[in-house]
Parts: C-alpha cells; structure tokens; sequence
C-alpha cells in the first residue's frame, strides 16, 4: 500500500525530534546545566550550531533536551486523556440515553466549558508551577475528547448486527465493549491521539512561556521563547530556534494524523479500494 | 423512431471489462426493464449513459439521445443533458436528498442550474411537479423538509426532482427496492403513468422480475456485463431462450422441498407480550410518552414448524425479535421457551437454545476477527468452551456448505451469500432448536437466495431445527413456511397455515399487502414451473 505524503513527511518531522530526545539522555553537544557567561549570546556557528543564550548555554543541546520535557508532558496528558476518556465515552454509549450517559456527557460538556489554558494555568497557580502539574492539567482536557470520540464512534457500531450478534452469544456490554467496539474505533482513536498530542505541546509550551510549566534549571521551548523576548533585538537566533522546534513538531504531527486518518478511516479507505456492493435490498 | 440508441456499448475500467457490446433501443412511451443480478452490469451502464462513470473508465461504442451522441462529452455539454434530457432516480431515497433544504428548494434547483427558469417561476414549476407526483400542496408546502417525509414519499420528491425539466428519458435504478410492498406498488403505478401519460419514455433497473412484469414492455436480461437476452417482455418471458434468464426465472419461482414435521408440543410461546419503546429524551427533564411497539402479542412456535412472521418496515417486527432473543425486557405478557421465561437476565443454557441470523450479511461480522473466532461466539455460552472449538467450527463451516480451511479467513473474502452461510453457522454452532431468521435472505440476489433457502430447508431436516422466519418479502415466507402471522402496528392481525392465508385472506391489511406485492403473471409461467406451497 502506497503512504500518503503528508504521514510520511509528518513521521519525519516528528520522529527528527523524538530522535532527539531520546538522543538527549546519552549524550547533547554541551552540558546544559553549566552556565559559561564568557560565551554567551553567541550567533550559530560551528562550535554552537544554533548559537547560546545569555548564560552562555548551547541552544542545540537546550531544544534536544527541552524535546524531552515537551514530547514526556505530552505524552502524559495524552496517556490520561484515553486512559480515563476511552472508558467512559464507551460507558456512555453502552447505556446510550440512560442516566449514566447522561451523567457522562453533561460532566464532559462542564470541561468543555472552561477555556482549557486558563484553567491549567489556575490549577498551576494553586498547586505550583511544575511540570507534573502542567501534566495534569492538560490531561484533565483531554479526557471529554476523548469521551467524546469514543461515544460518537461506539454508539454507530452498537447498532450493527455483530454486535447484536455478540449479545444473542451472551455477552455482556462491558465485554463487547472491549472486544468488539474498542478494536474498530481504534483508527479514531489514534488520529485524534495525534492531534491532541500537537495540543499538548503547544499547550506546554504556553505554561512554560507563563512560567508555569517545567521549572528552571530544566530546559523547555516555552521558557526559552519568554527568556529570549528582551533580547529579540539584538539575538533573534534565541527565539528563532525554539519557535522552529515548537512549529516543526505541531505541524509534523498534524500532518501525520492527516496522513493516518487517510489510511486509517475505513470510509475513505474503502472509497480507495473498491466501491462497495450494491445490495439489492 | 428511437429515443435512445445504445450501441456495442463497452466500458472498462483500469483495463477491466465491465459492459460488452451492450446494445438496445428505447423509443418515446416505452418501458424498457434491465434485469439481472448485482454486479451483472445494469447501474452501470445507467451510469455510462448518464456520463457519470468513476474515474479510469474507458468506453467505446455509441448511444445517442435523439441523433445527439452521448458518449464522451466534454463534461459542461453531457450536464446540460443530465437532468434536462435523462432524469435518474436512485434507489436510496433515505440519503438521495439533502437534508438541510426544503424540498421546493431542491426541485427548483435543477431548473435554475439549468437555466430554464428564475427563482419565483422554478418554484411555481416545482409546485406543479410535486402535484404532478401525488405531493399535494394542503399536505406538503414547498417548505418541507426531507424528514417530514416518509421514504415513499421522498422517492415522489425524487421522481418529481427527475421530471422537473420533463426529460424525455427516465432512468430509474432500483427505484422501490428499499421501500415496503405497498408503497412500492404506489410508486410503480405513478411512474407508469408517467409514461402514459406524459409520454416520457423509462428505463427501469431492477433484481426482481416480478417488478419488471408488473411495468416493462420490453426487457434486456443481463449478466456479467453482457446483454443474454432481450426483446418484448412476453416474448422474453414465455421462451427464456437464454440459460441466465431461465436460471432467473426458476430461482425467483423458487420454493425449497420440504416436509412437514407436525408436532403439537409449543416450543416457543408468547403470551400477551407488551413492549413499549421510550425515545431518547429531547430534554434533561422532559417527560417522555411511550410507544407501544409490540401490542399484545400471542403466539406459539411448535417444534419442527417454521412460522413466519410478515409485516411492513416500522411494524414492531424488530422489537418482538429482539424481546424473543431475550435481550430486551417486555412490559407487559410473557415470553417462554422450552417452557422457560425468556428475557435479558436469563441463564447462559437458555440463551443457548435461541439463535439468530440477521439480514445484512456485510453488517454481521467484526471485520477484524477471523472466520473461526466469529463461527465460535456463541461458546461464550458454554461452560467447556475450549474444547475443540476448532472441530466444532470446521463442522459447521462444513454443514452450510463451505470448507473447514475457510476458517483462518477474514470475513472481507467472502461473498454476501458466503457471508450469510458463515451467519447461520454460527446460529447453528451450538445445536439450538430455534433460529430466528431476521429477513436472512432479503439482501441477497435471487440466485443466492434460492440457494440459502435449500440449505435452510436442508439444515431444519437434518437438525430438526424450527425457524421463526421475520421477513417483509411475501414471496419468500410463502415458499419456506407452515403457518404466517401478519403484523401491523404492533399487532398480530392475522394468523393461519401459510396457503390458506394466502389464497384465502381475511383481514383487510393483509389482502392489501398480497395485492401489493408484484408477481409473475401465472399465464407467463411455464408449465413445469414448481407450484408454490409446501409438498
């Protein structure tokens, strides 16, 4: 089967700076603890390939270890998001119109209601800014999301005849929610996970922008842009690297859940293969 | 003079043949029936004619519209003829009309796009289509919404979309298949008198024969891709000198040879049985009023009786199968069988002894497990289920007439009646007594059909099976079933042995739903063809 473009150019984007985290725990150009003021804010050149900042800190060793914080804070929020969003979206429509549906989906649209930054940023407010907080609150607007696609995805599949089928053989809905309905909404499942990933870095990045992310001396692109702003004039190459890290990725990750849903999503892909059979009935 | 004049007509697409040397001629006044199997090429060459081939199709050949060549217009020319001078109807009425536009909208676009008219004018003309079509204006304004309406009558707005332009051919694919007996029979009569009256001429693309009797006067009798036979209709009908047109007729004629196993002990026995049906709520707190879906409901099954159960769509069928199964609680009455209380909180053993075979053979598998997983289902009701499941899969397989290796197999490599013989093994995995056959055969090709209702006859013999046989289709519950129940609105209003009802029906409803329901002519019937009914 032939990739469309777009998932091969986003898995290259994306997985350049998961390289380069992971990279980061072996070994980064310069020890990103050590502050060397003698040579700071030097413009990128061979010793300092994107230059250093005003503590005199290699940038290309700074944004390799800052992919670290942004893809683990990330991956986190995501991980809680379907941890606690798959469940009860299939819960909801498992009991589709019945009060534990209704319950779910009114406490899904009360998160909804709340403009999730400033949110996060109270919930770090209150419990202090650090990274395991910024986690916590991205994830918490993860999880009516993925509720969300879950329920929508599951409520057209408890109306086919399989699963019917599977309830004739006995089985109950907690079952066929896992062994039937969680496989086949599984493509929906990791398109949006793509996409809410791209969120979560952008929505780290604005807490660590805000000082309420990851806290120094632990690098992250959010800190390095607000760090870099009095300094704009005179050494863009500090805003301008962590601006790209930050553009690269979110673009390199929607560009492959596009490239996903194309393979992925059954409508489209039968489109592509065949057009199906016209039953006479 | 013909209207039309389709001539070696061939398409292909990416290098497969799909039509070869298709010809025929439709002259003004005239219904011309294409018949044949799915996939023996009849929408296709409607979508030949209409220029709306997918992408990679090559076609050669001729067809002209009234001296003006078809094939291979640049795509503005071949749009001014579409709709203006071929009016297409589909066969899905559900999804064919937009839903966010008033149906007035919709009729007076295609005038509008065409040109013919302005705003004000292509309503008044749209007004007078959907008359036209038996929509009067008292009940249906130009401002309603396709949802207001039922599917007949959205397939008049369809028909009154095609003649908005009075085009003077008229293709129309499947037009009544998704719609219940009765209306389809109104559907039929308007789209006769289209043609008799306004002098449109109609090619009407349809599986069943019965259909095309009832409206063609000449027929072309497809397959793969081919024209097999064609010519006037009693002609075509009476020598049938083409084996796909005789293989056509006996499978449509088709009545399995079964015997009647009478016994009088009642294995499946409804009593009173009420179900009211809540919609889902419109608001948080809102009351909602029930809906009586099955209204006291009683009947019995007795063992080795295959009994059916007919009624139109919307009649409460479905829900009484679901109450039978045990995975709906009722109401009001009592479900028993084998002198058991059916219901949602009943024991793994007694759901063990009902089970069922649904009507989409496409909808009835996960798509990701394989046969022998899909096959060994129901052993989630047993206790030992590990055993050799494997064996007992094979046997299956090798009971409904397919092979044991199947069983390592996707369910997408199979065919829709392949698929529907992988359903009844799986019913049939446990050794039940009772299968509840939910329109099983109603989705498939005549062929198939006839093929899937000999094994049905066949399995109820070897595993003394009863069937509880749901179905809309008159025909076919008249040739597999000892005694029928016909339902309307949740009611049981008519119940008797199978022949009786049908020669000899009492209630209005169901007198109504036989003369509806398009037959074969008996005159055109050869002389050997096997009479219907049970031996």
């Amino acid at each position: 089967m032939k990739l469309p473009h777009t998932l091969v150019l986003g898995a290259i984007l994306f997985g350049l700076f998961l390289a380069a985290a992971l990279v980061s725990f072996l070994w980064t150009p310069f020890d990103v603890e050590t502050l060397d003021i003698a040579a700071k804010l030097r413009p990128p050149g061979a010793l300092h390939w994107f230059g250093t900042d005003h503590f005199g800190r290699d940038i290309f060793s700074m944004i390799m270890v800052g992919a670290r914080t942004s893809i683990a804070v990330a991956v986190v929020a995501v991980g809680i998001g379907v941890a606690l969003g798959v469940p009860l979206g299939l819960a909801a429509a498992a009991r589709h119109g019945g009060v534990l549906d209704e319950v779910i989906m009114r406490g899904n649209d009360l998160v909804f209601a709340f403009p999730s930054l400033v949110i996060a940023i109270l919930i770090t407010a209150v419990f202090g800014p650090s990274a395991l907080n910024a986690i916590i609150a991205i994830g918490i607007f993860n999880v009516p999301v993925f509720a969300r696609i879950a329920r929508s995805g599951a409520l057209s599949l408890w109306t086919l005849d399989y699963v019917l089928a599977a309830q004739v053989a006995g089985k109950g809905k907690i079952r066929i929610s896992f062994e039937h309905i969680l496989p086949n909404i599984a493509n929906l499942l990791i398109v949006q996970g793509t996409i809410q990933f791209s969120l979560g870095i952008l929505a780290e990045a604005a807490l660590s922008y805000v000082g309420l992310g990851a806290q120094p001396p632990t690098p992250s692109w959010g800190r390095m842009l607000a760090d870099s702003q009095t300094m704009i004039s005179f050494a863009p190459h500090l805003a301008l690297f962590p601006g790209f890290a930050i553009v690269l990725t979110v673009l390199g990750l929607n560009l492959m859940g596009d490239g996903l849903r194309d393979i992925l999503d059954p409508r489209i892909r039968r489109r592509v293969r065949s057009r199906p059979e016209r039953s006479p009935e | 003079m013909s209207l039309l004049s389709v001539q070696n007509l061939s398409v292909g697409i990416h290098g497969t043949p799909i039509l070869r040397d298709v010809s025929f001629e439709v002259r003004p006044g005239m219904v011309f029936g294409v018949v044949g199997e799915s996939g023996s090429g009849k929408s296709m060459t409607a979508l030949a004619l209409m220029g709306l081939l997918p992408d990679g199709a090559e076609t050669s050949g001729q067809a002209t519209l009234q001296g003006q060549t078809l094939l291979g217009l640049p795509e503005r020319q071949i749009c001014a003829i579409r709709g203006a001078e071929i009016g297409m109807i589909f066969q899905e009425p559900m999804t064919a009309l937009n839903p966010v536009r008033t149906i007035g909208d919709q009729v007076a676009e295609t005038l509008i796009v065409h040109g013919k008219a302005n705003r004000s004018e292509a309503l008044k003309i749209a007004r007078q289509r959907l008359n036209r079509v038996g929509l009067p204006a008292e009940r249906f304004p130009l401002d309603r919404y396709p949802h207001e309406l039922s599917g007949g009558q959205r397939q008049r707005v369809m028909i009154a979309l095609a003649i908005a332009l009075r085009p003077q051919l008229l293709i129309a694919d499947e037009p009544t298949t998704a719609l219940d007996v009765t209306t389809q029979a109104q559907i039929l009569t308007l789209l006769k008198s289209l043609v008799q009256e306004d002098g449109m001429a109609l090619i009407l693309i349809t599986h069943d024969l019965a259909v095309v009797s009832d409206i063609a006067d000449h027929i072309a009798v497809m397959e793969k891709g081919r024209i097999v036979e064609k010519g006037p209709l009693e002609t075509v009908f009476r020598n049938r000198e083409n084996p796909t047109t005789r293989k056509l007729f006996a499978a449509s004629n088709h009545a399995p040879q079964r015997v009647v196993r009478a016994h009088t002990e009642p294995i499946l026995e409804v009593r009173d049985a009420i179900r009211i049906y809540n919609p889902s709520r419109r608001r948080l707190f809102s009351k909602t009023q029930g809906l009586r879906a099955v209204n006291n409901v009683t009947f019995s099954l007795k063992r080795g009786e295959n009994l059916g159960l007919v009624g139109e769509s919307g009649c409460g069928k479905s829900t009484l199968t679901r109450a039978i199964l045990g995975l709906e609680p009722l109401q009001g009455g009592e479900i028993r069988a084998f002198g058991t209380p059916v219901g949602p909180r009943m024991p793994k053993s007694q759901r063990a002894k009902i089970q069922v075979v649904f009507q989409d053979p496409y909808g009835s598998f996960n798509p990701r497990w394989k046969v022998v997983r899909l096959v060994a289902e129901p052993f989630h009701l047993l206790e030992n289920a590990h055993l050799n499941r494997r064996e007992r899969v094979a046997e299956a397989l090798e009971s409904v007439g397919l092979c044991a290796d199947d069983m390592d197999k996707f369910i997408h490599e199979f065919s829709g009646g392949q698929r529907q013989r992988i359903a009844i093994a799986r019913a049939l995995i446990l050794r039940p007594k009772l299968i509840v056959l939910d329109e099983a055969v109603s989705a498939l090709d005549v062929s198939i059909r006839a093929q899937i209702l000999d094994l049905l006859a066949d399995l109820s013999k070897r595993f003394q099976l009863s069937y509880l046989f749901i179905s809309h289709d008159l025909g076919v519950v008249r040739s597999i079933t000892d005694r029928v129940l016909v339902m309307k609105a949740g009611e049981i209003v008519e119940e008797g042995p199978t022949e009786q009802l049908f020669s000899n029906p009492t209630h209005p409803y169901t007198r109504q739903l036989i003369a509806a329901t398009p037959r074969l002519p008996d005159d055109l019937k050869p002389p050997h063809a096997d009479s219907k009914g049970t031996a």
